[in-house]
């Protein structure tokens, strides 16, 4: 029973275009502690962190305002972040792409993503995408003249339109298919298999009845 | 195809290939803490979904845990607030938990290896990126994100595609003032931190099978630092003599069958990787890093590396990291007066690192301008140091003697910088605003070292300061 409301509950979760604007943040490494710092986590629930977004490099220790591409006017309610590599190293938290998504971002464009980061932009139904350093240069470039730059991200063709130019697009295969078909939030999913997974539990060496018999 | 530690356990706990083309993948063991898992619980709840398995779920606290004074409840009713829900999740759907007072508690890293949960041949999944650290034991332990603790919670599996595995060769033999962590943090420096994206990374090598199993640890812990999810080493007897007798490892005849399946999960020896990369350790020194990631490292004899001297893609964190740290280009690390000395974390918050430290601490005294903390990871360190007097010892050299906790390795609990604060730390990330002000700096090194620099009032060299040092790399004096 349960199972058919999730199924459902998918048909209306596929991604598979972000249309919108862009916000381009420039850096390499950039961290999860950067993303959203620790002291902004102490919370049980992901609700409230979109306004906590880059808050250290948002603003000074006075609470103003410093220059940064979330602050910008120009930028407001852009809703796919173009930044270059190794975007989302570090600290595990979902918290950090929960917060970007809460601040309004739909889709992740970067010369390259943590791991984790991206694994869990995929478990959030949010694509998160790889271009070349030389693309993601460009496209940077491109937002910055004009920011109101009409972007477009489809996956079932894995291009990047922005304006009158088209860019091709790298993203796990795994990631897009759980996008496109809304399978992304996978806990309906991997349940499914519940009979599976007991006799998995059994099988193992440690978990049997008889451990390592 | 002979076939590595990775790959079996991978196919031992594979449960299926799913439509999207990942794995479906068994977890052996869940571990959780009260920073990651209150959002998985309540996604649990809204689907009224029960915990499949709570018997291989175990839950501490760590993060948020004041180490100065641990009464309830605490001061800040936020961290209060997450503690409560923890008790009340694992409480409700039946989760043994290793709370505050319990003689168990500490970093979800160091007990599960201590309480002997962590065995070969495992998988092994927690909400925190050092998760990687377990595979010190020849197991296999996954980082994760929330959305991933609720399917472990709700199915005891996660959706993965398949790492590759890269072997980490390491030869040579440690010169005296050099440890794991130098170990690692030249890895580091070698691969960059996004060199491990997308493998898992396999430590091998007569050097690392000389290891102990703490030193394994440190090297495992920092994986992700260098951007690989996964590292292990394979089990040998170091790993058993280990677990044998801990709580929660097999016991008595069971113990010899557990070896046996061990033995059998670890790297065939001709098995076969995706990539080999060689360190030859003979010359290496004590290391340190100098910006912003814990790539950005150097022996410490070395200097700052010029902008001139690095490859195009290195150079605007480089640029970022002189500006931060305020350090020029090309000068040593050498005598740059540090604030805060901080030993501790699920890096090196272990009895061999509080044992090194000690070491060096002992008969000296902490440098008037520096605050020092020693922090043990669990309550168990805590415990076994008070037993070997190693909390006097710290105490009358004018270490702050605290209770175990994730402290100052992030800003979730009162333990922080201030302003721009130098920390020589004994933790494993020094990205801006980690230690707890956006303005504040962080020096990576062994627990020597920051120890060393502690009493000096600056950072050193330990090879200089203590001419024969006499310690081995197990913290026991030679
Ligand atoms: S000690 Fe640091 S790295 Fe380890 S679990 Fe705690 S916060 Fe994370």
């Amino acid at each position: 029973m349960k199972k058919r409301a999730h199924a459902k509950e998918h048909d209306t979760q596929r991604v598979s275009r972000i249309v919108g604007t862009a916000l381009p943040l420039r850096g390499n490494d950039i961290d999860t502690d950067q993303i959203i710092p620790a002291r902004f986590m102490k919370v049980v629930t992901f609700d409230g962190l979109g306004q906590y977004a880059f808050y250290d490099v948002r603003f000074d220790e006075n609470g103003q305002e410093n220059r940064h591409p979330f602050n910008e006017r120009e930028y407001k309610g852009a809703n796919i972040l173009i930044s270059n590599s190794n975007f989302g190293c570090g600290s595990s938290r979902e918290h950090a792409p929960q917060a970007l998504m809460r601040f309004g971002i739909e889709a992740v464009v970067a010369e390259s993503l943590a791991e984790i980061f991206a694994g869990n932009c995929a478990a959030m139904g949010v694509p998160a995408v790889r271009m070349t350093r030389d693309q993601i240069e460009e496209l940077q470039t491109a937002v910055e003249a004009d920011p109101g730059l009409q972007i477009e991200i489809d996956l079932l063709s894995e291009s990047l339109k922005a304006g009158a130019r088209e860019y091709r697009f790298h993203i796990s295969s795994s990631y897009r298919s759980a996008l496109l078909n809304g399978s992304w939030d996978s806990t309906a999913v991997l349940l499914s298999q519940s009979e599976a997974i007991r006799r998995k539990g059994k099988s193992l060496p440690y978990l049997n009845e008889n451990p390592f018999k | 195809m002979s076939k590595n530690l990775f790959n079996k356990i991978w196919d031992l706990h594979k449960v299926g290939a799913l439509p999207t083309g990942q794995d479906q993948l068994f977890i052996g063991l869940h571990l959780i803490h009260e920073v990651t898992s209150p959002q998985a619980f309540q996604m649990l709840e809204e689907r009224g979904l029960p915990v499949m398995y709570p018997e291989r779920t175990f839950a501490t606290v760590d993060h948020i845990v004041p180490t100065a004074n641990q009464a309830r409840p605490f001061e800040d009713s936020l961290a209060e607030e997450m503690l409560l829900a923890l008790e009340q999740n694992t409480e409700k759907h039946g989760i043994e938990f290793f709370g505050l007072g319990s003689e168990h508690q500490g970093i979800v890293h160091m007990i599960g290896p201590e309480l002997g949960l962590t065995q070969p041949g495992m998988t092994i999944a927690c909400g925190d990126s050092h998760t990687s650290t377990h595979g010190a034991f020849g197991a296999i332990g996954f980082g994760i994100g929330t959305s991933q603790i609720r399917d472990v919670l709700a199915s005891q599996c996660i959706a993965i595609n398949r790492p590759r595995v890269r072997k980490i060769d390491v030869s040579g033999t440690l010169g005296p003032g050099v440890f794991a962590k130098d170990i690692v943090l030249k890895i580091i420096a070698s691969l960059g931190v996004h060199g491990g994206i997308g493998y898992a990374y396999e430590y091998a090598g007569e050097t690392i099978r000389r290891l102990s199993m703490e030193e394994r640890m440190t090297i495992c812990n920092m994986s992700i630092e260098g951007g690989a999810r996964v590292g292990y080493i394979n089990p040998d007897r170091t790993t058993f003599e280990y677990l044998k007798g801990r709580a929660y490892a097999p016991a008595n005849s069971a113990f010899d069958d557990a070896v046996a399946f061990w033995n059998s999960i670890a790297s065939e020896e001709d098995a076969e990787y995706d990539d080999v990369f060689e360190l030859n350790v003979d010359e290496l020194e004590p290391m340190v890093t100098w910006g912003i990631n814990p790539g950005q490292a150097i022996g410490i004899t070395e200097n700052i590396p010029r902008l001139s001297s690095l490859a195009e893609e290195q150079r605007e964190v480089a640029k970022k990291a002189y500006a931060h740290m305020d350090f020029e280009e090309g000068s040593p690390m050498r005598g740059r007066k540090i604030d805060v000395a901080f030993v501790g974390s699920c890096t090196n918050g272990r009895i061999s690192d509080l044992r090194e430290a000690a070491e060096l601490a002992k008969g000296r005294r902490v440098h008037p301008d520096v605050k020092a903390l020693v922090v043990p990871g669990s309550a168990q360190v805590a415990a076994q140091a008070e037993r070997e007097g190693l909390d006097k010892v710290f105490a009358e050299a004018g270490f702050q003697w605290r209770g175990a906790g994730c402290s100052m390795c992030l800003a979730m609990n009162p333990d922080k910088l201030q302003g721009r604060e130098l920390c020589a730390s004994s933790s494993n990330r020094n990205f801006i605003g980690r230690q707890g002000s956006p303005t504040g700096r962080t020096l990576l090194m062994s627990p020597a070292m920051v120890a060393a620099a502690a009493v000096s009032g600056e950072v050193v060299d330990i090879r200089d300061f203590t001419p024969g040092y006499g310690l081995n790399h197990g913290g026991e004096r030679v």
